[in-house]
């Protein structure tokens, strides 16, 4: 048990004490691209091999996280503490195990599969969410506590009143990372205020959109980080419950947060009079059932409770009767990991990074038909030029640019003409797309953005709950439309019909779901009429 | 009626237990039936139904609404091919068709011979790997058109 902000920096330095009898330490990463590549066993061989030899001693392994390079799966990296320096190698197979411990001696082996650290894929991004994937051995909270860990949370309970926290959220000008973009600070200071006996925080866990693994990632890579922002919120709005909503297709995921929360609750981190402090919070993990609806706040609310998720009108928001009907903050896996890092250094710290209205950094999950492929945090500002060209090394060998997909089902296809645009909430909404949660899905010319618009709407349609009518026929009226033109046998009043029935979906439907799923259409209306136009057939 | 002689009620009974016997326990039952028996009978789901004293239907609704639950019995080996965005754009439509093709399959169900199911997945999460298909618990990433066959041709064999 930590009693004390004290006792914490005493157990961080004891960790840090113990690590220092190990000079080399050679990280393995076990994210999910690594690990279906064998990245598990692979470590488990390199613990084998230099634990038995004598002379290897000073040397350590462990599993860590996602690196953010999965293109490039297995990533194998090696920090030597002496010099503080980390190398990472790229491809790294059983085969390479010796070469890999015996190049602390020999810095000629395995030359061909060193990774470049100083290539922009790195320099140009900025880790807050991120900082301890790649690092930290996310099944263990004393690596976690080494690195700052609930150091926000113990300074919080000793140090800061709830106000202050709220205040210091605020300030920083963090807003939801899960595609609202709602102010985060000011989700808390409503639900703060309002007076009730329970109120519940909510972690938004169910990454449903298709092409996106940020939260997966963070969850698998930095457990504890979310578990930290989670109690943080409970203290700030005067909750004592917790739920981490995780979609069941990421077992891992979910396995990593319900150790991080019994490792948690053994220390006395989660629990009753938390801290030697007179507050109680506890966190449960809830599984998900694979239903992109239950992304939508009042639909997620009733799966936990169990039941079908059926969004529901609102208001009343979730602020004033969420869960069970007491207030509750719901937030993005991706928003309460940035919760600690605020709180260790500052509100003001925070801001300055990004632009004036869109602060901090945002993780996207690049794929597609791109030479990098994987997980990047970037300070938001940045232009998609940068992130696609520098940070991402461009469009694969032999094809060309066509159209960046961000924002998954809810958001728009944005062509290469638009490249300049910087990555904030409103300069993505004025060209017709989202940031969303992150996904961002890279386009060569042999896509077919009909294709692409119906692939999205079979998705919502399939997706869609049922409950109200513009969503429910509408999803499906649109899917039959989409196919008319991707076979060429739509006709010039198809075409109106379709932009007319898109603006009907867009303003009548229920919930999120419904209001943004004609947004894939529109902007592929938008910015590649032609190829609508030649699925009109003139016969 | 009541089956408890079978030790796998006892784990579903387990999960009910931690949770109070909450109706809200509901959906994490549904999940730990599945894990135990390998799909939701209509057995199960009215033991569930009896034990939350919630009406079958409510049940039965749930578990029809999540695309996780699986009502009818698995094949002795399953293809999971993820149609993710990032999959798609690479192709893996192609895959899951030619895959129904060759093994006389449709794409949520199992082949006569009971060998063999075929899934599709909204999106597994590993789009790095794009185009990826999980065959049993053995994902592998960047398919061939002719890999994803031969593996499946493998895993019945």
């Amino acid at each position: 048990m930590i009693q004390s902000l004290e006792e914490l920096h005493q157990l961080a330095q004891e960790k840090r004490a113990q690590q220092d009898t190990f000079t080399q330490e050679l990280r393995v990463c076990i994210g999910s691209s690594c690990a279906s590549l064998g990245s598990n066993e692979l470590q488990k061989e390199l613990n084998q091999y230099v634990t038995q030899d004598e002379s290897k001693k000073r040397c350590t392994t462990k599993g860590v996280g996602c690196n953010g390079l999965c293109s490039s799966a297995i990533m194998v990296s090696h920090y030597d503490k002496h010099k503080q320096k980390e190398t990472l190698y790229e491809n790294v197979t059983q085969e390479d195990i010796p070469a890999l411990v015996n190049r602390f001696e020999n810095t000629q082996a395995l030359e061909e599969k060193l990774c470049d650290m100083n290539g922009s894929f790195f320099t140009k991004q900025k880790k807050i969410v991120l900082e301890n994937a790649g690092v930290i051995d996310p099944d263990n909270i004393e690596d976690y506590i080494g690195k700052e860990g609930y150091l926000a949370l113990f300074t919080a309970l000793e140090e800061l009143s709830p106000n202050d926290i709220i205040e210091e959220i605020k300030l920083s000008g963090l807003r939801g990372r899960g595609g609202g973009g709602y102010p985060t600070g000011l989700k808390w200071e409503t639900v703060s205020k309002v007076e009730a006996e329970q109120k519940y925080i909510v972690c938004n866990g169910d990454e449903g959109d298709p092409g996106a693994f940020m939260d997966r990632a963070v969850m698998e890579a930095d457990p504890h980080k979310v578990l930290e922002g989670m109690i943080i919120a409970g203290f700030a709005c005067g909750a004592s419950k917790g739920y981490i909503y995780v979609r069941a297709e990421y077992p891992i995921a979910v396995e990593k947060l319900n150790r991080a929360i019994k490792q948690a609750r053994r220390l006395g981190i989660l629990g009753t009079k938390i801290a030697g402090s007179g507050f109680d919070f506890d966190i449960e993990v809830r599984l998900g059932g694979g239903a992109f609806v239950c992304g939508e706040a009042t639909a997620l609310v009733a799966s936990i409770e169990g039941k079908r998720g059926n969004p529901r009108q609102k208001p009343p928001h979730l602020s004033d009767q969420g869960l069970w009907l007491a207030p509750t903050v719901l937030n993005n896996v991706e928003t309460f990991a940035n919760i600690a890092p605020i709180i260790r250094k500052g509100g003001e710290w925070y801001k300055n990074i990004g632009t004036p209205t869109s602060t901090g950094t945002k993780v996207f999950a690049l794929t597609g038909h791109i030479k990098n492929t994987g997980l990047v945090e970037v300070p938001m500002g940045i232009s998609l030029q940068e992130l696609i060209d520098d940070i991402g090394g461009g469009v694969q060998e032999g094809s060309t640019l066509k159209a960046i997909q961000t924002g998954g089902p809810s958001g728009g296809c944005i062509p290469k003409e638009l490249l300049h645009t910087t990555v904030e909430y409103e300069s993505f909404k004025a060209i017709g797309s989202i940031i969303g949660s992150g996904g961002l899905i890279v386009m060569d010319e042999s896509s077919n953005m009909v294709e692409v618009a119906r692939f999205f709407m079979e998705f919502c349609q399939s997706e869609s709950c049922g409950k109200c009518v513009p969503c429910r026929v509408g999803t499906t009226e649109l899917t039959q439309l989409l196919d008319k033109f991707v076979a060429k046998k739509a006709t010039q009043s198809d075409f109106e019909l379709l932009k007319s029935l898109c603006e009907v979906v867009q303003n009548s439907s229920l919930c999120g779901l419904g209001q943004t799923a004609p947004n894939p259409v529109l902007s592929t209306i938008k910015y590649f009429e032609d190829e609508y136009l030649k699925g009109i057939c003139h016969d | 009626m009541m089956p408890i002689s079978d030790d796998r009620y006892k784990m579903v009974d387990k999960t009910m237990k931690k949770l109070n016997y909450d109706r809200s326990a509901l959906i994490e039952t549904l999940h730990t039936a599945q894990e135990t028996f390998g799909y939701l009978e209509n057995e199960t789901l009215k033991f569930v139904a009896r034990k939350l004293r919630l009406p079958y239907s409510k049940v039965y609704g749930v578990a029809t609404f999540y695309h996780f639950f699986r009502l009818k019995p698995k094949g002795k080996h399953t293809v999971v091919v993820c149609m993710g965005t990032a999959c798609y754009i690479k192709n893996a439509k192609v895959i899951l068709e030619k895959i129904e093709e060759r093994f006389n399959v449709n794409v949520g169900e199992t082949t006569s011979d009971g060998l063999l199911s075929l899934l599709s997945a909204r999106c597994v999460g590993s789009c790095s790997l794009a185009p990826i298909a999980i065959y049993d618990n053995k994902a592998i990433g960047h398919l061939s058109l002719e890999q994803s066959l031969k593996e499946a041709q493998e895993l019945i064999q």
